[in-house]
């Protein structure tokens, strides 16, 4: 082995672990230390578990000693702190949950656990994951690994830096416009969000409900595979879930792609993008005709132009009635000096919540109250309708679509918290993707100055199979997955 | 000033919300018992609104709700979902109530309701599925006030009955009242107590000149914790409306409580602005899609609802409207005069004969009793078929009227046969002429200034003389026999 | 679509919003841009498409009405900023 521990990807490590090469405390000891050394320049984690993760990963060596692994056992890994977690203080980046410990576990966290995952700590994030730089963090900022005077893209930010940093060897993030698949380009790695119903979002802490999910990060698209198929699957508790059976995505892996028909929406390449951008998603793009796709340039879905403003409705209003639960009465932050019980739980909002939750919880608001309703709220969801009819007829002449993920690369910290529209701008490529509710996995593509650039497949629903099945045949093809920047 | 008092009609719509027999919550698996346990052990994340967590519809709940829009006669439509009703209070887990908007489970469907002037028939706007809130309750202590809160009560299932308004005195909404809760309680959907805050009323009162058709300016009224509160509360509006509109002053659209204590509604308008529920459909629930055939298959469950049960009571036991509906007002009341009935395994006149018997021992002596001492029906000692045996033995002429009452007496004190009683306590009826002709001769004999009486023409001095010799046998004498003897000595001495 | 500063003071007292005068004024300028974004939508032809409101085809999603265990009491009030003999404690509502 001539890289470090810290290094490893999700399988390879895990077949250590079954060799006995390795053990499961020296990688979470090697992952751990690794924390201790970049923690305080990348600040990934709102929450390291160091101690449960040593006990953790002394249970996956009794396991793998007694040969009863499973998919996971002895691999460290990151959890968005949106994930709740028992026992583990979980705080979603936001000071209204602050000492904040939920007695149950997300489904996605019982599933690493049953798979026998070890948990180095909670990633930071946007406050409920509101955002794409991980600025809104209620804690601190977390800085991308390629350029710590940038960020590392948001919601799920932690996520996607801890494990480029070597913090981690995969995580779990969450999903509701973008908030995997674009952090996953500014840091390069991959990072999916599967079908809507894929995953269970039951202790998922909600943002937006209806658009919402969960998925993994990983430096490789054989490791992301690997992690969908642990928190893949039907969970009675959440009636959103789909019970379908979770295929083996590793399995349908491959190098080419003949025959498939790879459509490339000309409306994703939007005003602003980037060249460097451009240039590396049109490589990739003839990459994959080399690789036998057919390309299909003529597809085109054309409310994309729409789909933020949709989403700049739909999701503040489910989040304004989700949100309405943190009060001060029953956990978390409680502002306790008011004159009154009113004052109380208002002054607790009012500083509990960040700016950007604040104005979001504004918007949906106001999106939804009296009078407002039927221009904003229900237009949206007939807009939104008519996305989904345009990514159905999209899916009847391609089997997958490929777009930029984000219009640029990694920004500097501080550039756009001035300007929620343009931070908005981020996620115009990733947005439409939730409002359809279908899977997309970014990979990294190449680089522009020296910043990575991510490639988006979209898939139709629960088709994930294929989704990776292509990510895969690219990420060999242009071989710049597993880059890691000098730390 | 002279001021002609005009007429007003009164117009009163009643939201009635009442709790689901369900054994779990509406969204959870916490147990939906709650007032008999301590504070806070019914609840769980998903109750208590944690982050993160999810409801999952209770079937049986959604059962139970359009059992009862089926019992008042709804239209149960293809389509319903869930809604959330955003508002924000200390007893709202969430900040929002998971409850029905456009799409309820039911509506359009009435209740019949019986006033003095007939039946009326109370249009029922719909029946929708909610949960409810949290408990408070207030304590004021050296460090200020403050409510606590218990979380036992939230997330139960909830279903609230609008009706249309279209009562038209407090007195039609009481009657409203007392027949939703029969219904519900017929149905089995709900223990409906009012007291017990299972059953709970909020009123709309308005006034308009008679003969308009335009509503007037509507108050609300909530804050009612009984029936007669309910009657009361709304008398008082009734009057205070009234007395504004004769003044010539408008009435203010706005929520009063009604104050038991000071028998008032006093106005519950708060410095707060007006509520803007945002209503929008529920993502963490789908939709749901009522099939006919699970309709089909409630409206099988449903039992006999009580007019149809009075009507025939009416038609098969000849009873009065009067007298079936008073046996049927609750389904064990009916099912008790029934049990009776059948015990006798009687046919035709004999079995109408039995039940109109029956019918007079449970709403005269049994129904006394009970509201002398507060029982319920289910909790009588007298079982049906000895109530039956009882009346059969009066019948029979195995003991008379008079030694029937103080059996009955027993039996409710002891809950034992009426043979055994009248076994042990030598109460059989003496209809022997051979056995009552000596204790009637003795009467005679003793009675010399009733004797004198009826010789001198006063045929009533016989009644006196019955009356002795039943007072010697203890009642047992079969009167008829000892007037016939009686009449047959006197003459003949 | 310029909101007004009282718009912006009814929205934040509908979502409990404690706010200082300097926020209430920079919302007023962002959500009134943001709201000027939205306009867009307004072009959009959407005769006769229903609303989308959940992204999967599901319905009918129930379970069977059985009891499961609760939390602890503990564990309720475990996170609870105020309690007091088994209950969660908030200030007076004032009617």
């Amino acid at each position: 082995m001539s890289r470090p521990l810290h290094e490893l990807g999700v399988v390879e490590a895990r077949e250590l672990l079954q060799r006995r090469e390795v053990n499961a405390r020296e990688l979470a000891a090697a992952v751990l230390r690794r924390v201790e050394e970049v923690e305080p320049r990348v600040r990934a984690y709102i929450t390291v578990t160091a101690d449960l993760a040593l006990q953790q990963a002394a249970e996956a060596d009794a396991r793998l000693a007694r040969a009863e692994g499973g998919l996971l056992t002895g691999v460290p890994v990151c959890v968005k702190d949106v994930l709740c977690t028992a026992g583990v203080r979980t705080t979603a980046g936001s000071r209204i949950l602050e000492g904040f410990v939920p007695p149950y576990d997300a489904h996605v966290y019982r599933r690493l656990r049953a798979e026998g995952a070890v948990m180095v700590g909670k990633g930071n994030m946007d406050e409920f994951a509101m955002g794409s730089s991980t600025e809104n963090s209620a804690y601190f900022p977390t800085r991308n690994p390629w350029d710590l005077d940038r960020v590392p893209g948001g919601s799920s930010g932690g996520s996607a830096a801890s494990i480029v940093a070597g913090e981690a060897l995969a995580s779990v993030g969450s999903d509701t416009g973008g908030s995997i698949r674009q952090p996953a380009s500014l840091c390069g790695l991959v990072g999916l969000k599967p079908t809507y119903g894929r995953v269970s979002r039951f202790g998922l802490i909600a943002f937006a409900s209806s658009l919402d999910q969960v998925g993994p990060f990983a430096m490789t698209v054989r490791d992301a595979a690997r992690m969908l198929r642990v928190i893949a699957g039907y969970d009675p508790r959440d009636s959103t879930s789909i019970d379908r059976p979770v295929p083996d995505y590793e399995a349908a892996l491959g190098d080419d792609l003949r025959g498939l028909r790879m459509g490339v929406p000309r409306e994703y390449f939007v005003e602003g993008m980037e060249p460097g951008v451009r240039e590396a998603v049109l490589r990739a793009v003839g990459m994959s005709g080399e690789l036998g796709a057919v390309v299909d340039r003529e597809v085109s879905l054309p409310s994309t132009d729409h789909a933020l403003a949709v989403y700049y409705i739909l999701a503040p209003s489910e989040a304004s009635s989700n949100l309405a639960r943190y009060d001060g009465v029953k956990y978390g932050y409680s502002f306790q000096a008011g004159g009154s019980m009113w004052e109380e739980m208002e002054q607790t909002r009012g500083r509990g919540f960040g700016d950007e939750v604040k104005r979001r919880i504004m918007l949906g608001t106001y999106a939804l109250s009296a009078g407002y309703y039927d221009a904003y709220y229900l237009k949206a969801q007939k807009v939104r309708t008519r996305i989904r009819h345009e990514f159905e007829a999209a899916f009847e002449r391609c089997d997958v679509l490929v777009a930029p993920t984000s219009p640029t690369v990694a920004f500097p910290i501080g550039s756009r918290v001035d300007d929620p529209l343009a931070m908005y701008l981020s996620d115009v490529c990733t947005i439409p993707v939730n409002i359809a509710g279908l899977p997309g996995v970014s990979i990294p593509c190449g680089f522009s100055d020296g910043l990575p650039v991510g490639l988006q497949v979209i898939g139709r629903p629960f088709d994930e199979a294929t989704v990776l099945r292509v990510a895969y045949a690219l990420e060999q093809a242009l071989g710049v997955a597993g880059r890691r920047p000098a730390l | 000033m002279t001021t002609v008092a005009t007429d007003y009609e009164v117009v009163i719509g009643l939201e009635v919300h009442a709790q689901l027999l369900t054994r779990s919550k509406m969204f959870c698996g916490c147990s939906a018992e709650y007032s008999a346990a301590p504070p806070n052990t019914h609840v769980c994340p998903v109750c208590l609104g944690m982050p993160g967590v999810l409801p999952v519809i209770n079937r049986r709940a959604v059962e139970l709700t359009i059992m009862t829009a089926l019992a008042l006669d709804c239209e149960i439509p293809e389509q319903s979902k869930f809604d959330r009703k955003n508002y924000h209070y200390p007893d709202l887990m969430k900040g929002y109530q998971v409850s029905q908007y456009d799409l309820p489970l039911s509506r359009d469907g009435w209740l019949t309701i019986e006033t003095e002037e007939g039946e009326r028939r109370v249009g029922v706007t719909r029946v929708h599925l909610e949960e409810d809130t949290a408990r408070l309750t207030h304590v004021d202590g050296p460090d200020g006030s403050f409510s606590l809160v218990d979380v036992n009560r939230s997330g139960v299932p909830l279903m609230e009955i609008v009706s249309e308004p279209d009562m038209r005195s407090p007195e039609e909404a009481r009657l409203y009242l007392v027949k939703l809760r029969q219904v519900l309680r017929y149905a089995g959907v709900s223990l409906a107590n009012m007291e017990e805050g299972n059953f709970r009323c909020d009123a709309n009162v308005s006034l308009r000149p008679r003969g308009s058709s335009s509503l007037g300016v509507k108050v609300e009224v909530k804050n009612m914790n009984s029936f007669r509160s309910v009657q009361r509360a709304l008398e008082y509006e009734v009057e205070r409306q009234t007395r504004l509109l004769d003044g010539g002053e408008a009435v203010v659209q706005e929520t009063r409580g009604w104050v038991e204590s000071e028998g008032k509604t006093v106005s519950q308008r708060s410095k707060e602005y007006a509520h803007d529920y945002r209503y929008f459909p529920e993502p963490d629930l789908p939709p749901m899609q009522v099939n006919r055939e699970l309709v089909s298959r409630l409206r099988a469950a449903l039992p006999e609802l009580p007019d149809e049960k009075r009507r025939r009571f009416e038609e098969a036991y000849g009873l009065t409207r009067y007298e079936a509906e008073l046996l049927v007002e609750s389904r064990a009341r009916a099912d008790y005069h029934e049990a009776a009935v059948a015990a006798s395994g009687l046919r035709g006149d004999a079995r109408l004969q039995r039940a109109k018997q029956v019918a007079n021992w449970m709403l005269g002596d049994m129904a006394r009793l009970q509201n002398a001492q507060n029982v319920d029906i289910e909790a009588v000692r007298i079982q049906p078929e000895q109530l039956g045996q009882l009346v059969a033995m009066v019948e029979g002429g195995q003991i008379t009227g008079r030694s029937a009452k103080a059996v009955f007496e027993r039996m409710w004190r002891e809950g034992r046969s009426p043979h055994e009683i009248v076994a042990e306590e030598g109460l059989a009826q003496i209809s022997g002429v051979d056995e009552l002709r000596g204790i009637v001769e003795r009467v005679i004999a003793a009675s010399d200034r009733a004797v004198a009486d009826y010789r001198a023409g006063k045929t009533e001095a016989v009644q006196f003389l019955v009356g002795q010799v039943m007072k010697q046998t203890k009642g047992r004498a079969n009167p008829g026999t000892v007037r016939d003897l009686l009449l047959e000595i006197l003459q003949n001495g | 679509m310029a909101l007004t500063r009282d718009e912006v003071l009814h929205i934040a007292a509908l979502a409990r919003l404690g706010l200082s005068d300097d926020e209430v004024a920079r919302l007023q300028g962002q959500l009134s841009a943001i709201l000027d974004y939205f306009e867009r939508l307004k072009s959009v032809d959407t005769e006769g498409l229903a609303p989308t409101s959940h992204s999967v085809p599901l319905v009918n999603v129930l379970r069977e009405d059985e009891p499961h265990p609760s939390l602890s009491c503990e564990a309720v009030l475990g996170n609870a900023p105020r309690h007091e003999d088994g209950f969660i404690k908030v200030r007076k509502v004032l009617e």
